[in-house]
């Protein structure tokens, strides 16, 4: 059956539809939500294992021919993506249960969360250009939802900066996709690379190159377009903001990763150096920001725009090493900031206060989130055995071979300044004596949010030590981005 | 034409530049609401501007302007619809719980 691979878009899609009904009746709003993500879960598992034995699956719409309908396509990039998103959105409603308040609930927070994962899951999936920029609006307007839904005032203020800079962003998109038409003339992307491979990549569309790296980086918060992020993710609640930080800046991620591998692939000298240079400067950005707060949301937040820069540093390296630990970097880099955001609400909950100077000495009545936070600490930082470190290590072997070496040594420095920020959560909120704090604990509800993030933390320790069964898939995803004929070939043939 | 209507959409983005670059949250939904005319002015240009027919098969012969571009604005109008419907309403709220519509009055983290 050919329309398998659009389950993991359709299935979130319908139970969104359906739990706008009934939005009073919590029981049933938590079970088919719960429900409908773990359906779409196994539909997407099963679509990766048939991606890894037949090859690329696509369907266009209408049975039109390639170029002419909507294409979708499932490569192995694109399917590794939506398994990992949606087993995140799992654990992240699960741990919502605990953490988002009632009148949220009754308010069409299962819903959006729904249309959320339908717009990711389809702009990974999406083989057309116009298409890629209607899953972007379908994931944003959701987005906008969640991020202001319970209109507290820090909540108004974070996501009207949010709203506007989304927008601005969107019509660039527009105003991108019109000059690139005015070019090659389609808007299919197998085609589009095409158009521009026959013609060489003139200037003109390097000039567009770059404006999809504005429109893309907005959205994936790389130097100098990160200003908006932190203050408007702070804002919102812990399990949106887990979504939000584990999600949607990597789907400006894989859509700058997409054009990059697919479209501008003949003048890499121009691009991908300026896309190496904007890497490093998020980093170092990201580095000082998470040094420089005592708010544990904003050091993880900084976070989030290091591994940007360490992930499109690996893709802006163009060899099969980097493409291979960019995959291996940004699956992890999904599952380890959806458990360090899960851990610090953990911690949020516990003290009443995201400020570190506030808190202390939690080791002694919680021991085991300490030693679960440290290693999803280690983990973030890449210590060997642990998730992060195979990612890393291809990242920088591959930059030693494309003859970059002093920025290579960089990116692995950056490693210590990474362990450094999260070690001084640990520092701060774990060691030394114990503070006053005014949060309340119930016993029930600390372990509702307990349970589903020692359970991602496990996954992620499982992903780091089994990296050898997750090679092969890695292998075929950097294949495909080292190689755009593949992608092309298997597009563009009749069935 | 084609490049007349070009000047005319970077005088519409240099207005829509100023608008959101002035304190006033209305202005600044303002400044967004014109660039997204400016966006769908340029495809419809990009397109190209050459003569031709209303695409509707049983009206005429023949040749018919390209149809794609205009599929394309009616998506994008739609949506920017409904991003500024909320933007709008969004802006409505923060007023009213704020007390003003000055973003100098949104500065700094939540918690500052």
């Amino acid at each position: 059956m050919n329309n398998f691979l659009l389950l993991p878009i359709i299935i979130p899609f319908f139970f969104g539809m359906i739990l706008m009904f009934g939005q009073k009746n919590l029981k049933y709003q938590r079970t088919f939500s719960l429900l409908g993500i773990g359906i779409a879960l196994i539909s997407a598992i099963s679509l990766l294992i048939k991606v890894k034995n037949d090859g690329i699956q696509k369907v266009t719409f209408g049975n039109w021919p390639v170029p002419f309908g909507i294409t979708m396509v499932s490569d192995m990039v694109s399917v590794l993506l939506v398994t990992t998103t949606l087993l995140i959105a799992f654990f992240v409603v699960w741990y919502g249960f605990g953490s988002i308040t009632k009148e949220r609930e009754r308010f069409f927070y299962y819903p959006g969360i729904m249309f959320i994962l339908t717009g990711v899951n389809g702009a990974f999936t999406t083989g057309d250009i116009f298409n890629l920029f209607v899953f972007f609006e379908v994931l944003l307007m959701a987005s906008y939802l969640l991020i202001v839904l319970g209109g507290e005032k820090g909540q108004l203020k974070g996501s009207i900066k949010y709203i506007l800079i989304n927008v601005i962003s969107s019509a660039l998109f527009v105003i991108t996709v019109a000059f690139l038409y005015s070019v090659v003339g389609t808007l299919n992307m197998a085609d589009i690379a095409v158009k521009i491979a026959e013609v060489n990549q003139p200037g003109i569309v390097t000039v567009i190159a770059v404006l999809f790296l504005m429109v893309f980086g907005l959205k994936a918060a790389i130097f100098p377009l990160y200003f908006w992020l932190p203050t408007s993710y702070a804002s919102a609640p812990i399990p949106v903001l887990t979504l939000f930080g584990a999600l949607l800046t990597k789907v400006g991620i894989y859509a700058i990763t997409r054009t990059y591998t697919l479209f501008f692939v003949h003048d890499l000298s121009y691009t991908h150096d300026l896309l190496m240079a904007l890497a490093i400067a998020t980093i170092i950005a990201g580095c000082i920001g998470a040094l420089a707060y005592f708010d544990i949301k904003l050091i993880i937040i900084y976070n989030i725009v290091i591994a940007v820069g360490v992930i499109l540093f690996g893709v802006s390296q163009m060899n099969e090493a980097s493409l291979k630990g960019a995959m291996f970097y940004l699956v992890h880099d999904m599952l380890i900031k959806a458990a360090l955001f899960m851990l610090i609400g953990i911690i949020i909950y516990i003290t009443g206060t995201s400020d570190l100077r506030k808190m202390g000495g939690l080791m002694k009545k919680y021991p085991t989130l300490g030693w679960f936070y440290l290693i999803a600490a280690f983990g973030l930082a890449g210590i060997p055995p642990l998730s992060g470190f195979v990612g890393k290590l291809l990242i920088a072997q591959g930059g030693f071979e494309a003859g970059s070496m002093w920025s290579s040594i960089f990116i692995l420095a950056s490693s210590l300044l990474v362990l450094l920020s999260v070690i001084r959560i640990f520092l701060y909120a774990f060691w030394g004596e114990e503070k006053a704090t005014t949060g309340t604990v119930d016993k029930k509800i600390y372990k509702t949010l307990f349970v589903p993030t020692v359970l991602l933390v496990l996954i992620t320790v499982a992903y780091g030590v089994g990296a050898e069964w997750i090679t092969p898939f890695m292998d075929d995803a950097a294949k495909l981005l080292y190689d755009p004929s593949i992608y092309i070939d298997a597009v563009m043939k009749e069935d | 034409m084609e490049s007349l209507i070009l000047v005319l959409v970077g005088v519409l983005v240099a207005v829509a530049t100023y608008l959101i670059l002035s304190k006033q949250l209305l202005r600044v939904i303002l400044g967004t609401a014109v660039l997204s005319h400016a966006a769908h002015l340029l495809i419809l240009t990009m397109g190209g501007l050459k003569k031709g027919d209303v695409p509707l098969l049983g009206e005429s012969e023949g040749p018919y302007t390209d149809a794609l571009p205009q599929a394309l604005i009616l998506t994008a109008i739609v949506i920017s619809f409904a991003v500024t419907a909320f933007v709008l309403v969004l802006g409505y709220r923060a007023y009213k719980t704020n007390g003003s519509g000055n973003f100098d009055e949104m500065r700094g983290t939540p918690d500052e």
